[in-house]
């Protein structure tokens, strides 16, 4: 790499890596060092206890094996799902894509409440088998956590690698079955091969939201059954046991580097498919193909839609009819007191702190993304993997360091607003590098070399060529960012909150109280927030769209 | 490598230009008067409180009031252990009976003797040095749904000791103590009751009569209770609060005559919240002032329908608290010092007892 080439990379990452070192790195590892230090000295003998004791086994297996199982099912799930969305042509995909969103952005307590009337003992679910003569009580379940982990990563997988599949020439495969290979076989041999950097890193980001799962275990998987982050929580915020917490952190972190670099293995063979950026490459589905459009379109509605339209319907599920009744308790019960949210004020405030995550997300993860792509061998690997931890470390741990570390001037940062869309941003930034590197690795260095030998300049290569084949991979990604920062309230919980209440924590208030208006008024908030998300999933795919096809 | 050095320094420019937005607290550092001192209260998030009566304070006081929530009471505790010599705030309030002994070995609170206190019984003052002030009870008590009790054909229970009868299997959910503070305090109940070497036996049996557990108040009320509006839940009897019953009356979707559920008022274990001044406040004497304030009549009357806890000087109940709620006379209560000392190992060995 030649002198001016290398200062480029390095210049690529200096604001990711400040950024991630001020609002991750540093907070978690003060944090984890207070944890494990004992009167100026390193407690080691901590770390053997902690990690010798049968209940860290216990939790650390079922942390393991309800992610890989729950990683797989997803990717089973909605790989057609995927498929759908890259290649094909049919009314309604835009807002079929738009709303596999939801569920992703939707607060846990809410699709856990959704899901225990699903499952619960009046359920759909104990009725039917219960008329088949074998009642199944999915209630307190690995298996009700590993269903509920599909329904939110659904999307994950379906939209990153469905993008990626949009930009396959399809040339490729129709040259493969022209040649008498398969379907099956195309598929495998020329289509797989091209998505595999796509799907790796989906499917990465997959495996380390379930690892590190907390709500959707300590809902649906009952009291028995705990993950690392859940036990990190409990020993952090209930016993301030910080030296265990810190002992299980380090755990974690071993174990999702460990993920990652299998993950590195996976995906190292770089995407050899060409772009094709000129035109969409979707047509309508024929045949047989219909029949697996229409299944995959079901599928996705029954396990996607049935626990949303539970809680949109009881949104309006009023005594003696539907009604508005509990969208006008929104404006007007608890007015008047300091905790009373108007629903326009939320809905503002997400609004605002999404489009702040979003574009921090957007430049830091962009930045990245162009600093990994211009770096080879192990040095990227690792790179890479590090640009992903933040999504293997605990909100709680890194939401304490926050207090610590940052509680000086200049960095006193711990009530300011600036924390929030930067906690989100965090946790959106793997996504964007995850979306915008395969995409850049695909561009054929050969367009960018055509390009300048016509005599353009590389800031208009980087134009003409990379700006805009990234369009739509930026735009699905920066989506991504904007829902995270809707639906998140885990890292932010431990982030004492200046007077900006979201529509999530608005939920939450109003959960944290019996009463039938205030659980209606929890359940017209989350109509709201799943409104409000597939709108913006909506503008955002098409702002995708639309200079798809105009050049 | 200059342009390199030029960016980094920009990025760094920007980092610390952005840290400076972001401080734009109004600290204000001035002392003693009063007037125009804006001082930090921090909270737990289920504080609330009527504007007029923060701005009540405002007026006559001369100093204003700034909320910081901080995420559930245990949370909150945590972080200010954390953030001890560096508080993020002047004052707090919303730590409770169990996280206390924690909370003053840290040495968290500085002490102060409000002269509003003689309006307070003295069993709700747990600390003699008064480093912590009550502002209001919470008592966790057994609710039972009406309905579901009739349908099974079961009289609401009279003592601890019928959740353990056949007839009652199957019909109570309790939470997670490790997880959950009403969880903890159901669990305190029973020692209290039962003695510390009787208690085992009891959750054996409860254990034996289907006993429900849930890591949180929201799964077990919303999810598994059956008294809940819209809940999906088939267990009549929970672990709740005694002002639940008047929430569901005062937050019915249309006006009610009765309550839906009713409190087992022998079940009820006694919870405080206390106010402390911060140890490091520059503003010890405006937040001794807002601990008088928080006594006073107008806070006090004010806390029942704002945070559904009950307040600990002698003011009048809403007609809804009276109506439908109970208070129990004799509640239980551990002594906070050997809550602190074994807390821990009573979880352990809950958790051993129930849940392997």
């Amino acid at each position: 790499m030649s002198h001016r080439a290398r200062a480029v990379t390095l210049a690529a990452f200096v604001v990711p890596v400040a950024f991630l070192a001020v609002f991750f790195a540093v907070p978690a590892a003060t944090l984890v060092a207070t944890g494990l230090r004992e009167g100026g000295r390193w407690d080691t003998g901590a770390v053997l206890d902690v990690l010798g004791s049968a209940s860290t086994r216990r939790v650390a297996w079922f942390t393991l094996w309800q992610a890989v199982v729950s990683t797989l099912a997803t990717v089973v799930l909605a790989l057609p799902a995927a498929w759908v969305l890259g290649r094909i042509q049919m009314r309604g995909r835009a807002l079929f894509s738009a709303a596999l969103v939801v569920p992703f952005v939707l607060p846990t307590v809410v699709v856990g409440t959704a899901f225990l009337a699903v499952l619960g003992p009046d359920g759909p679910l104990v009725r039917l088998t219960g008329a088949l003569g074998a009642e199944v009580d999915l209630r307190r379940t690995a298996t009700a956590v590993i269903v509920a982990h599909v329904f939110f990563n659904y999307a994950v997988i379906a939209r990153t690698v469905g993008a990626a599949w949009a930009a396959i020439d399809p040339d490729t495969e129709d040259a493969a079955r022209t040649l008498g290979a398969s379907r099956w076989e195309t598929f495998r041999s020329v289509t797989l091969p091209q998505l595999r950097p796509s799907l790796a890193g989906a499917a990465a980001i997959v495996f380390l939201f379930t690892f590190t799962s907390f709500g959707v275990v300590k809902i649906l998987g009952g009291p028995r059954i705990a993950t690392i982050e859940v036990e990190i929580h409990r020993r952090t915020t209930e016993l301030l046991d910080l030296r265990a917490a810190s002992v299980l952190s380090l755990l974690q972190l071993a174990a999702v580097i460990a993920a990652l670099s299998l993950y590195r293995r996976a995906g190292r063979r770089r995407g050899t498919g060409r772009l094709r950026a000129g035109r969409s490459t979707s047509r309508p589905a024929v045949g047989a193909e219909r029949f697996l459009v229409w299944g995959t379109v079901a599928s996705a509605l029954v396990l996607l839609a049935v626990p949303v339209a539970t809680l949109v319907w009881r949104s309006f599920d009023n005594a003696g009819g539907p009604g508005l009744r509990y969208y006008r308790a929104l404006g007007t019960v608890g007015r008047g007191s300091v905790a009373f949210v108007p629903p326009i004020e939320a809905v503002r405030n997400s609004l605002l702190f999404g489009a702040a995550a979003a574009t921090t997300a957007l430049v830091v993860g962009s930045l990245a993304a162009v600093g990994l792509h211009r770096l080879r061998g192990r040095t990227r690997g690792v790179a890479d993997s590090s640009l992903m931890l933040p999504l293997g470390v605990s909100a709680v741990t890194v939401g304490l360091g926050f207090l610590i570390a940052l509680d000086e001037p200049p960095l006193d940062l711990r009530t300011s607003p600036i924390l929030i869309p930067a906690a989100q941003a965090i946790i959106a930034i793997p996504f964007v590098i995850r979306t915008l590197l395969p995409a850049l690795d695909a561009i054929p260095d050969r367009m960018r070399d055509a390009a300048a030998s016509l005599g353009a300049p590389p800031r208009r290569v980087w134009l003409e060529i990379d700006l805009r084949l990234l369009r739509r991979p930026a735009l699905v990604a920066t989506g991504f960012a904007f829902a995270i920062s809707l639906g998140e309230f885990g890292a932010t919980v431990f982030i004492a909150r200046a007077d900006a209440p979201t529509v999530p924590v608005a939920i939450f208030r109003a959960l944290s109280q019996p009463g039938a208006l205030n659980v209606g008024q929890a359940m017209a908030l989350s109509t709201i927030l799943l409104t409000m998300t597939t709108l913006v999933m909506l503008v955002v795919d098409r702002m995708g769209d639309a200079r798809v096809g105009g050049f | 490598m200059t342009p390199t050095r030029r960016v980094l320094a920009g990025a760094l420019a920007a980092t610390l230009l952005v840290a400076g937005c972001g401080n734009d607290d109004d600290t204000d550092t001035s002392t003693g008067t009063g007037e125009g001192v804006t001082i930090t209260l921090v909270t737990h998030d289920s504080f609330d409180i009527s504007e007029d009566v923060l701005a009540a304070f405002t007026e006559e006081s001369g100093i204003t009031v700034r909320l910081l929530p901080s995420g559930d009471a245990g949370s909150m505790v945590n972080q200010a252990i954390l953030t001890k010599g560096s508080p993020q705030g002047d004052v707090l309030f919303g730590i409770d009976s169990t996280f206390l002994s924690r909370a003053l070995d840290e040495d968290l609170f500085l002490a102060y003797e409000s002269p509003a206190l003689e309006g307070v019984d003295d069993s709700l003052v747990l600390d003699p040095e008064h480093r912590v002030t009550p502002v209001d009870t919470g008592d966790v008590c057994l609710n039972y749904d009406k309905a579901g009790l009739e349908d099974a054909g079961l009289e609401p229970p009279r003592a601890l000791t019928d959740l353990t009868e056949p007839a009652y299997a199957g019909t109570l959910v309790v939470e997670n103590p490790a997880t959950s503070s009403p969880g903890l305090a159901f669990l305190l109940a029973t020692i209290d009751e039962f003695g510390e070497d009787g208690w085992q036996d009891y959750w054996r049996d409860l254990v034996a009569n289907d006993v429900e557990v849930t890591a949180g108040w929201e799964e077990a009320y919303y999810g598994s209770f059956s008294g809940a509006a819209g809940s999906p839940g088939d267990r009549p009897l929970v672990v709740s609060y005694a002002s639940s019953p008047p929430a569901e009356v005062i937050f019915a979707e249309e006006p009610l005559d009765e309550a839906p559920t009713g409190v087992v008022v022998e079940s009820c274990y006694r919870q405080i919240e206390f106010v402390g001044i911060l140890a490091g406040t520059e503003h010890e004497e405006e937040a001794r002032q807002l601990v008088d304030f928080m006594l006073s009549p107008t806070f006090q009357e004010d806390i029942p329908l704002n945070m559904f806890v009950y307040p600990v000087t002698d003011v009048e109940l809403p007609a809804e608290f009276v109506e439908h709620g109970a208070q129990s006379d004799d509640p239980y209560l551990l002594d906070a010092d050997v809550v602190a000392e074994n807390r821990d190992a009573w979880i352990e060995e809950w958790t051993e007892i129930v849940l392997r």
